[in-house]
């Protein structure tokens, strides 16, 4: 066999899960399976462990257990989020405005549009400078009193930049005005107190920070407005029907609290590693940019773009030579659209189609790094030429 | 020992799904890649060649086989390339077939030089159709042994240089081998019936897409007959083809037939049955299969479109790269922008696409020998 060796670099898309996370979850599978509704024992025994699960979260988020929705994930909790605070804000005060930011996950970009066209909100976009950051100044220029929920992505999946959540924060308390951040991004590598970053809705997902996928949880700070957006049942006070997901919650619990306890180790293993990738790639790899900001940026998140690279080609020549790297946006119908982040942060379509991320993890090695940089550069190389032989 | 590593082109469809299972079972390493084409925007669910439920089903395959799969986008290709000379062949009076440029372009060129990019020795499509490599030859191309699946006609396209890494692995099959294997080894399939229409009109007729992109082909003229008596109105030349009779709205005793387009007046010659064919034609450059034209006039069988049966002819190649045809029989469809592929004992020499001007030229010089044809103005 000539098969390279499987190197993961991508875990900004998923990561695997943590065998101590594995080991939590496994009781609620077969020995308590009890559905937490139910009256008898074998419920009484599974909602307490969703509830021991939400505790454990709000202390780690510092809220309270009651300020948290389960839901299906990230994107189920954006779309609650963004749905349900909306329609809660017209109804009670007839605010008919979105303010949202162009570097949006598509969870919050598809449904702001959708809050747009199919229910007549006014979807204001907020400007972002090169490196996709939000600032502060403009959400207060743009923030009016008609202005229902602001949504602004805490740290970018496509490019890694952190917004500053708790500048924007103060200004939207100071007037009124609900903010939402997804944060799905963050947890393993930034500390997530929900009142020092004085944020109103907080959108969770387990599997990037090795938990389990198809689950996570949607912070809601006491007293803002919510409509539920998936009816049914009284579960989660009314906000969220559906039974839970008893062994996934417990293990989504269990991910967070290592996760958030393991920050500045993970910070430490990871960042040299991750300025060495960017300061090698640009210095040998001609027509290369970082994309993001350089310094304000996930530990673990390297994102660039070559010019005159076709970015789903580059990822195909990466994983035959056994790199599993992302483009930024995990899209692999091979459709070349350029990533619209890219766009917004003023990156040209000739250069935002040859977008490459690289994403550390826990189980990376510096031999890992070190193998991709002597790889890549031959790789983008051969991309390249690919390009000039069809255009 | 490494395997040697290939590149299956996948569809979803049964006959790439085996041909990736038959050559993984032979021994080489098997990537699968499928090609996302071009369609209309809104249309891409009815596209022939690659919806987004065929290209699951090829995702299943490749899981199945335990194979990488990578999709690989060439609408831009496409849309430039195959979709453009097919207007462009529209435009200039012919009926071409885009499946040949496809196949040169983009199957056999942008998807090829991925292929190579990955290290791979060779490419496999599903098609049937065989060759034959001896050291120190040219690769040779054959039809396949079900020559109701034979497609060697759309692959005369091929020059040694694809050839060289081009794999076949259904050629020797029959279809019904081909779908016994794919039940043995449970391989799911797409269930979209097989189809002669073009992928990226998405089962609408061709009119309609020539209409919304490239209005000015439907432009009125007149129907005359082959004296040039006036019979009649066209709504488009484009919307006619060689051989039809259905739809010309002129009351005759007898059937009328298109005979030919003349694009310079934008007039369609219409007459009798008997009017109708002729008995050579004249390529545009050919492609040699072997790389180089044969030096003496031969005779072969031709082939003057996909569906049609091949026909004792007599070739002679042309200083300029051209052929001259001469069939022994009159053929009644010939028909500009469909290629004329020439066989020899089932080998596929080579071919090149049927020159306007030549088959309307052979009806108004009463039907000269092959080598006398000089292209005069058409009057």
């Amino acid at each position: 066999m000539n098969a390279p060796m499987r190197r993961y670099l991508d875990h900004a898309a998923t990561t695997p899960l943590d065998p101590r996370v594995w080991q939590a979850m496994q009781p609620y599978f077969e020995a308590e399976f009890g559905n937490p509704s139910s009256v008898h024992g074998y419920g009484q025994r599974a909602e307490a462990a969703v509830e021991h699960a939400r505790g454990r979260l709000a202390a780690a988020l510092g809220c309270q257990p009651e300020e948290l929705l389960f839901t299906s994930g990230g994107t189920e909790s954006d779309n609650l989020a963004l749905r349900g605070a909306a329609l809660a804000a017209r109804r009670q005060r007839g605010a008919n405005r979105l303010l949202v930011s162009p570097v949006e996950h598509p969870a919050v970009a598809r449904t702001a549009e959708q809050l747009a066209s199919e229910f007549g909100f006014e979807l204001t976009l907020l400007p972002v400078d090169e490196y996709g950051q939000v600032h502060p100044h403009d959400v207060a220029r743009l923030l009016t009193p008609d202005t229902a929920l602001v949504s602004v992505i805490l740290a970018n999946n496509e490019v890694g930049t952190i917004n500053s959540i708790a500048e924007i924060a103060a200004i939207c308390r100071e007037r009124c005005v609900p903010l939402h951040s997804d944060a799905v991004q963050a947890p393993a590598y930034l500390p997530l107190n929900v009142d020092d970053l004085g944020i109103d809705l907080l959108s969770l997902g387990a599997h990037k920070l090795y938990g389990p996928k198809g689950t996570g949880v949607l912070y809601v700070r006491a007293g803002t407005p919510l409509r539920a957006t998936q009816t049914g049942g009284s579960h989660e006070s009314g906000l969220r029907a559906g039974t839970h997901n008893v062994p996934y919650i417990v293990g989504m619990a269990e991910a967070f609290e290592i996760a958030q306890a393991e920050i500045s180790q993970s910070i430490n293993r990871l960042i040299d590693w991750r300025d060495n990738i960017i300061t090698t790639i640009l210095e040998q790899i001609p027509d290369s940019r970082l994309t993001g900001h350089p310094t304000n940026r996930l530990a673990n998140h390297a994102s660039f773009v070559f010019k005159g690279v076709d970015g789903n080609a580059l990822l195909m020549l990466l994983d035959d030579a056994g790199f599993a790297c992302s483009s930024g946006s995990a899209c692999k119908t091979g459709d070349p659209q350029p990533s619209e982040v890219l766009l917004a942060m003023g990156i040209t379509p000739e250069w935002a189609e040859g977008s490459l991320r690289i994403t550390l993890g826990k189980h990376s090695s510096a031999d890992d790094v070190d193998a991709l940089l002597a790889a890549l550069p031959a790789l983008v190389e051969r991309a390249r030429k690919l390009e000039r032989i069809h255009r | 020992m490494t395997k040697p590593k290939v590149v299956v082109a996948m569809s979803g469809g049964v006959d790439s799904s085996v041909a990736a299972a038959l050559l993984q079972q032979q021994g080489y390493e098997v990537i699968g890649m499928m090609l996302r084409l071009w369609s209309e925007p809104g249309r891409a669910a009815s596209n022939r060649c690659c919806t987004p439920a065929s290209m699951s089903v090829a995702r299943r395959v490749a899981g199945q086989l335990g194979i990488p799969f990578y999709a690989i986008n060439a609408q831009e290709s496409f849309r430039e390339v195959v979709v453009q000379s097919f207007l462009d062949g529209y435009a200039s009076g012919g009926t071409p077939n885009p499946c040949l440029a496809c196949n040169r372009e983009i199957r056999w060129e942008y998807l090829l030089n991925r292929a190579l990019a990955l290290g791979a020795d060779y490419m496999a499509t599903g098609h049937y159709v065989r060759l034959t490599r001896n050291p120190g030859e040219p690769v040779r191309l054959f039809e396949a042994i079900d020559t109701h699946k034979d497609q060697s006609y759309v692959l005369h396209v091929l020059n040694q240089a694809k050839l060289q890494h081009a794999l076949f692995p259904l050629g020797e099959l029959t279809k019904p081998e081909v779908r016994a294997i794919a039940a043995e080894l449970k391989l799911p399939a797409a269930t979209s019936k097989e189809s002669m229409d073009l992928c990226f009109l998405g089962g609408q007729d061709y009119r309609d897409f020539l209409h919304r992109h490239q209005p000015q082909l439907a432009q009125p003229g007149a129907i005359v007959g082959v004296n040039g008596e006036a019979l009649g109105e066209h709504s488009g030349l484009a919307h006619y083809t060689i051989g039809q009779r259905k739809g010309l709205g002129i009351p005759a005793a007898r059937p009328l037939y298109v005979i030919a387009k003349d694009t310079a007046r934008n007039q369609l010659i219409v007459g009798f049955e008997e009017d109708l064919g002729g008995s050579q034609l004249l390529t545009e450059p050919m492609q040699w299969v072997s790389g180089a034209a044969p030096a003496q006039p031969f005779d072969a069988e031709v082939k003057i479109r996909y569906s049609a049966r091949k026909v004792a002819a007599r070739v002679t190649p042309l200083a300029d790269g051209r052929s001259a045809i001469r069939f022994a029989q009159p053929l009644r469809d010939i028909t500009p922008g469909q290629a004329a592929v020439i066989y020899v004992d089932g080998e596929v020499l080579g071919g090149g696409l049927i020159s306007a001007a030549a088959v309307v030229e052979d009806r108004k010089l009463n039907r000269p020998a092959p080598e006398s044809i000089t292209l005069l103005d058409m009057h």
